[in-house]
């Protein structure tokens, strides 16, 4: 349990850091998935750039209608940032869910995009809300889609030769809109057997105008679904939504593993659905009522 | 551009001590202080991030010791289990409630235990039993059924918080 051999370069810049970056190198940031995955001889990546001097990147700003999140900052800095949390609320609700403490005061919100685990927190969160991940190399920058950017588990568009410098969260609409946030997990941290982020949001008459939920660990990436057909109209303090969960159960397509059945994950989903619904909804009407 | 069998130096301050360590850059830091630095305090039970044991302060912040490379943390400051005490071997609070309480047994994951705790009461010093359960949620031990953890958890908020309880 211990990882293999690798040449070892600690950058002082994003340029230097950019040459280093050969096909065969990785991007250690925080480690917390590629460390234990050397360790367990799973990734053997040649040569490792440690990007932890790279300090310029340890930002979270709330600029230009998103929350900016820098390659360097820990999940825990993220979860700390007040603007954060006010600019989008759905990013402290998902981060508390990420891992446990000591993890995330190591592993960084931007990682966790480009390692593209479909039970990751953050990439279901990005995939919700639409953001984006810039990617720098030495022939210059390209800005990917959250819908373009996770490719299948651990594969995400970030190539070889670039480094993802920053991850935007779309902030949250001043008025009317919630978010919520629910998952199952065997235990507290450990990898979720199912989750959902839900944006939702309130039609001029304060009725539910619609939703969207994003869903962790039910297909090989972050899955989206408009949940607008089954709910649009509902009073919006609603007691229960039992068509947004019949919605979910219908589409999704989750597969069976070691942790669950893929029909215990159906039925997660949809009683999720409604608790992440429910959660959005009231969020939604506070904004309005204040 | 370094070769994959290097030696890197090392420097950090580990419980207060200046050290330095050559390694190659594949040594984790779990093993740099147990072996390089010979502080076997600290625990290793899964090395892939699952059980806490090899938990550190890492500049104040708990950290799973298996998950960083030594060479990635030069220049750090570190406390690890044997740095919770005072110099004249006073327990911490933590230490204290631990042993008054019964939170440990076999003792093999209790140093993941006392730095996640130290840690956690710094952030939350009157948790509740939710956050009592959140704080140590990551960390495993197979003996206790972890209810004297969780008592010794309060009772080490109680001596962190009215000094007058202190040892």
């Amino acid at each position: 349990m211990k990882p293999p051999p690798f040449r070892y370069s600690r950058p002082e810049s994003v340029a230097d850091a950019l040459a280093l970056l050969e096909p065969e190198a990785k991007v250690l940031a925080g480690g917390q998935s590629l460390v234990p995955l050397m360790s367990m001889r799973l990734a053997v990546p040649e040569h490792l750039v440690d990007i932890n001097r790279l300090a310029g990147l340890s930002y979270v700003e709330v600029a230009g209608g998103a929350v900016r999140v820098g390659a360097l900052a820990r999940h825990a800095e993220v979860l700390a940032s007040p603007a954060a949390a006010a600019a989008q609320p759905l990013l402290r609700k998902a981060l508390r869910w990420v891992a446990h403490p000591a993890i995330r005061n190591r592993g960084t919100t931007v990682g966790s995009l480009v390692h593209a685990d479909p039970s990751g927190e953050m990439p279901a969160v990005l995939a919700l809300l639409g953001g984006t991940v810039r990617v720098a190399s030495t022939s210059g920058e390209r800005t990917i889609a959250a819908s373009d950017f996770f490719l299948g588990p651990l594969e995400s568009a970030a190539q070889p030769g670039e480094l993802a410098i920053e991850a935007q969260f779309p902030v949250l609409a001043t008025a009317g809109a919630g978010t919520g946030f629910a998952e199952i997990s065997r235990r507290r941290g450990d990898y979720a057997v199912c989750g959902v982020a839900v944006l939702a949001w309130l039609s001029a008459d304060r009725r539910v105008g619609g939703a969207a939920a994003a869903y962790l660990s039910v297909g090989p990436v972050p899955v989206v679904l408009d949940l607008t057909e089954a709910i649009a109209g509902a009073a919006a303090d609603a007691a229960a939504f039992p068509a947004a969960a019949d919605l979910a159960r219908g589409r999704l397509r989750p597969a069976a593993d070691i942790h669950a059945t893929a029909a215990y994950r159906r039925q997660l989903a949809g009683v999720l659905t409604e608790r992440a619904l429910l959660e959005a909804l009231a969020e939604a009407r506070e904004t309005l009522a204040a | 551009m370094s070769g994959a069998g290097d030696l890197h130096e090392v420097r950090l301050t580990v419980n207060g001590a200046a050290m330095v360590a050559r390694v190659p850059a594949r040594r984790l830091l779990s093993d740099c202080l147990r072996h390089d630095l010979q502080l076997t305090g600290t625990h290793v039970g899964c090395e892939h991030g699952v059980c806490g044991a090899c938990t550190i302060l890492l500049d104040g912040s708990a950290v799973r010791s298996c998950l960083l490379l030594a060479v990635s943390v030069d220049g750090a400051e570190i406390t690890t289990v044997e740095g919770l005490a005072a110099r004249d071997g006073t327990l911490s609070p933590v230490q204290r409630a631990f042993a008054e309480c019964h939170g440990l047994q076999c003792g093999f994951c209790t140093p993941g235990f006392l730095t996640t705790v130290t840690a956690g009461l710094r952030a939350t010093p009157e948790p509740d039993d939710d956050q009592v359960r959140d704080m140590v949620g990551g960390n495993l031990c197979r003996c206790t059924g972890y209810q004297n953890i969780v008592a010794a958890v309060h009772r080490a908020a109680e001596f962190t918080r009215s000094p007058a309880d202190r040892p």
